[in-house]
């Protein structure tokens, strides 16, 4: 049945580097920022919160469409870091990865911040009382109180990523082997003549990844919970 | 070690107003709830930066608002066991007690963990998660956790309230190990006169923010009209007595001090130990002649040296029984019918089963030596 060609192993091979890359690349951002939101006390918190939540509520093609025009080869951001750091986001898989992140990050930072406003503050001050510094604190209270969240992020963002089309597409279009991903090539067996039985069998692979998610995900969250006398 | 304290702190509506000094081993910070025990303790611990004032240990300024100086909490070394046990979640009681050591540095680790765990009866727990724990075993890893990260200075903050009573029955004798074992003063705040009277060697009574008494145990126990009205009960004097013998035969103990003699339940204490025995006003009856065929057993000479502001029905007498201090709660009636007046010579009169767990406690050694 799992008779695939090449280029559908590609795009599934393809799919999965892309959504783990950017999963793991955002992570470090997503806590930073949802930490930031969640504790910090500051001027214009409400619009960073905005910004964040922006891929949430804009159609996918205008993500896509400003992340063309920023992280493009012409685009102010996409210049800088080509010229400086070789680093490309246009036509290439980075960009696809760019691309899944962005729309993944809310609801990354929606989980973590949850959990961090979760987070018995009081146990914190009595970490402080016992001798640990704030940054203690985080790594040996905090960080490992918020762990689920952290991972329901992590398992959403991936999620997201898997089912990326529209900024995708938009931002660094449908290249075989090199920016087509699962939707991407489904999308593509739908426009041609006889392309059913290969939509139906990326689609069924498509199902598979993502079960297996979330499976995975109920995993981590039950052994945590075990952890933590709460699950 | 000296603790001096001197802050002034608004919150909200009370006004923080206080300075005490207490070289005592157990220092109780004694009052009704929202008169700023908590408050006070909070920046003690440095979990409130209090607006302006001073605070030292023995030789350590931890805060000096004059001078700028603001040590953070987690520099302080000052241990701190909360009402809430707060014990972390996602460590096992072994790593919780294990948590402060970590940072506490190499020269000044004095509390050793066998030790600690054994004084405290923890011993069965250490693989545990906390959930798992009762209120009172989750208490106890908590003063354990506080004491492993060998503190300069331990706080208590009502380590008992939310405990029901067969608990705190459970925990009061490990906190009376830790008062005469360890070498750490300590702060303990309470609004239980029983605890304060067991506990303390010295009390800070305070009121809306502000200090409204402090010294030893046994004077600050006389003051009635220090205490909050639920507690009035429960007041009385604080007497530190010696176990002179025991009478099996009848199943009680012969305490001795300045006082005279006095009877009480047995108490499982060798002979020539200390007993604070605390002898609450409503218990104390007055007799102008030495009373005959009476069942209480206890009547001690003793004459009337002050009389209090009448309080409805009733009034407070306090009584020298050859130097040691009695407090008596009587009727107004009865202050007139036996026309009783300061410098009378009378008889208190104590029934023997007035005393039970909660005012007979193993009295701390060093109380003695003042």
């Amino acid at each position: 049945m799992l008779d695939l060609t090449p280029d559908e192993w590609n795009a599934v091979r393809l799919s999965i580097k892309v959504g783990l890359w950017a999963m793991a690349a955002s992570l470090p951002f997503g806590i930073a920022i949802a930490l930031l939101l969640a504790r910090g006390k500051f001027w214009g918190k409400s619009l960073l919160n905005g910004v964040v939540h922006l891929p949430l509520i804009l159609p996918p093609v205008v993500t896509g469409y400003l992340l063309l025009l920023s992280f493009g080869r012409r685009g102010p951001i996409g210049s800088f870091l080509d010229e400086y750091f070789g680093i490309v986001f246009s036509f290439r898989w980075t960009g696809a990865a760019l691309a899944c992140a962005v729309m993944g990050f809310p609801l990354m930072v929606r989980a973590i911040r949850l959990s961090i406003e979760a987070v018995d503050r009081r146990l914190e001050a009595a970490a402080g009382t016992l001798g640990a510094s704030p940054l203690w604190v985080f790594l040996t209270v905090t960080l490992p109180l918020i762990l689920p969240g952290i991972v329901a992020g992590m398992i959403l963002s991936f999620a997201k990523a898997m089912g990326e089309f529209g900024a995708t597409i938009t931002f660094v279009s449908n290249i075989p082997g090199e920016t087509q991903t699962l939707p991407s090539a489904i999308y593509t067996f739908t426009q041609v003549p006889g392309g059913d039985a290969g939509a139906m069998r990326l689609t069924l692979i498509s199902i598979a990844i993502s079960m297996a998610a979330l499976v995975v995900s109920e995993m981590f969250a039950r052994r945590i919970g075990q952890r933590l006398d709460i699950g | 070690m000296t603790l001096s304290v001197a802050v002034h702190h608004r919150l909200g509506a009370l006004d923080l107003e206080t300075s005490f000094e207490s070289a005592g081993h157990l220092t109780a910070l004694f009052g009704p709830s929202g008169s700023g025990k908590t408050s006070l303790i909070n920046i003690i611990a440095g979990l409130i930066r209090p607006d302006a004032g001073r605070i030292v240990i023995g030789d350590r300024t931890l805060v000096d608002t004059a001078n700028r100086r603001f040590v953070p909490a987690y520099r302080r070394r000052v241990g701190f066991v909360f009402q809430d046990a707060r014990l972390f979640p996602h460590l096992t009681v072994r790593s919780n007690l294990r948590y402060g050591r970590w940072f506490t540095p190499q020269g000044e680790r004095y509390a050793e963990f066998d030790r600690v765990v054994e004084m405290l009866g923890i011993g069965h727990l250490l693989g545990r998660r906390p959930a798992l724990l009762s209120g009172g075993e989750k208490q106890r890893v908590a003063i354990g956790r506080a004491l492993l990260a060998s503190p300069r200075l331990l706080l208590m903050d009502e380590p008992l309230a939310s405990l029901d009573d067969a608990r705190k029955a459970e925990i009061m004798p490990y906190l009376e190990r830790l008062r005469d074992e360890t070498r750490i003063p300590i702060v303990y705040v309470s609004h239980s006169i029983a605890e304060v009277a067991r506990l303390a060697t010295d009390v800070v009574v305070m009121a809306e923010g502000k200090v409204a008494a402090s010294g030893p145990t046994t004077e600050i126990m006389q003051r009635l009209d220090l205490l909050p009205p639920e507690e009035v009960g429960e007041g009385g004097a604080v007497l530190d007595m010696k176990v002179l013998r025991h009478d099996e035969g009848f199943g009680m103990t012969v305490l001795g001090a300045a006082a005279g003699e006095m009877r009480v339940p047995r108490v499982a204490l060798p002979e020539g130990a200390v007993v604070r025995v605390r002898v609450r006003a409503r218990d104390v009856m007055i007799a102008t002649e030495r009373p005959q065929g009476l069942s209480a057993l206890n009547i001690l000479p003793s004459r009337i040296v002050d009389i209090g502001k009448v309080n409805g029905a009733q009034v407070d007498l306090r009584l020298d029984c050859h130097g040691d201090m009695l407090v008596s709660r009587i009727t107004r009636q009865s202050l007139e019918t036996l026309q009783l007046t300061v410098g009378r010579d009378v008889f208190a009169v104590i029934k023997t089963v007035a005393f039970d767990r909660a005012n007979l406690s193993p009295g701390a050694p060093l109380v003695l030596t003042s």
